[in-house]
């Protein structure tokens, strides 16, 4: 039943990183994109943990948890630029 | 000769080793969680870390944010988690089902009455992460929140449930 | 006991997924920039909060090893899914000005993306 639940959810994450890749194209903003990213980064994490589980290893709860601490990072990097020109002032 | 005269360190030996006991508790515990099982060693690597970096940081710190309540505090993370998962539901159910062209989107505006910096915090954040409202910015003076509602059919209303619902509970956790 | 956890942990996951699914289909839909931010805070919390718990308890139930440090993640996400919104919505307002004119206006000043802070704005007590 697990391995059921788990193709369902490799389907559904794909599909959804399918739908952020065509707002990452299509914008029509930047904001979009950056929103596009931002959801990208948190189906990833999802995903990843996911096939955590279809391993059964804990190894790649390390991975999750750095996409997820880049993620912000980047995010807001992004919009810091956008607001000030420039990251680090 | 020194010029700068220090008044005399009026802390116990206590306050000034531990300045933050909560920040080194949550630093001990974060530790324990990425180690990610329990042993002695690992207990006390957390404790050098979480006695050490409140000392490093500590111009970050000036002040310890005064709670005063704790079981209230809990009560409201329990509150706020439960308005999560039923934020989830509605936003998908507005998602899937509702036309696009009856949603109400609109900008509100929340006058605080909340003026602790920690508490205004929690509040937007709160905000964001339940039903269908997002704070976007909060007024130059610090005396006003701006918040997007996705589907707000009633601007007042909406800001009375917000103001009932969180600020007059975080009123009574931050004096 | 075994079943019981298949069940509960395959729930997990397929509610997460939906989740997920459902928030990215919404950034999709949704009309305009504002409302599509609402999509992904939302529904992905709980999406990543439903694979997060899924695992803890897989863990829990088939390798016998109690793993919390899941927990990690999911309170990473919820500490700064707000500040990831507030941030994006901050830049919005600041590439459209022209939405800033139409904002309900507080009282005494402007909203702190078209107008400076002035200094220490509310001394603490």
């Amino acid at each position: 039943m697990i391995e059921l639940a788990i193709q369902y959810a490799y389907g559904a994450l794909c599909l959804a990183l399918l739908f952020n890749l065509w707002r990452l194209f299509a914008g029509p903003g930047v904001v979009d994109r950056i929103l596009a990213v931002d959801t990208m980064v948190i189906n990833v994490i999802a995903l990843i943990i996911i096939y955590g589980i279809d391993q059964s290893t804990p190894m790649y709860f390390e991975a999750a948890l750095i996409f997820a601490m880049f993620g912000f990072v980047s995010t807001v990097a992004y919009c810091k630029f956008i607001r000030r020109g420039d990251v680090i002032e | 000769m020194t010029t700068h005269h220090h008044p005399p360190d009026e802390r116990t030996l206590f306050e000034r080793w531990v300045p933050h006991p909560l920040l080194t508790a949550t630093l001990t515990v974060i530790w324990m969680l990425l180690a990610n099982s329990f042993s002695v060693g690992g207990l006390l690597v957390g404790l050098v870390l979480g006695l050490s970096i409140p000392r490093i940081t500590a111009s970050f710190w000036p002040d310890r944010p005064h709670i005063q309540n704790y079981g209230k505090a809990f009560a409201y993370v329990l509150l706020v988690i439960y308005d999560i998962i039923v934020a989830n539901v509605q936003v998908a159910r507005i998602i899937l089902f509702r036309p696009l062209k009856s949603l109400n989107t609109c900008w509100v505006c929340i006058p605080l009455d909340l003026t602790n910096p920690e508490a205004i915090t929690v509040f937007a954040g709160t905000i964001t992460m339940t039903p269908g409202t997002v704070s976007c910015d909060l007024s130059a003076d610090g005396h006003a929140l701006l918040v997007h509602c996705l589907d707000a059919p009633d601007r007042e209303a909406a800001v009375r449930d917000m103001k009932a619902r969180y600020e007059s509970r975080l009123k009574e956790i931050f004096p | 006991m075994e079943t019981f956890g298949e069940i509960i942990v395959s729930a997990l996951i397929v509610i997460g997924a939906t989740f997920a699914l459902i928030g990215s289909y919404g950034m999709l839909r949704l009309p305009e920039v504002m409302a599509r931010l609402h999509a992904p805070t939302k529904a992905s919390t709980l999406g990543i909060g439903g694979a997060l718990l899924a695992s803890m308890l897989y863990f829990l139930f088939f390798e016998n090893t109690l793993s919390i440090h899941e927990l990690l993640i999911s309170l990473f996400l919820f500490l700064t899914a707000p500040i990831t919104a507030l941030f994006m919505a901050k830049a919005y307002l600041h590439i459209h000005p022209e939405v800033g004119e139409q904002l309900p206006k507080p009282e005494s000043c402007d909203w702190s993306t078209y107008e400076t802070p002035s200094g220490n704005v509310r001394p603490r007590t």
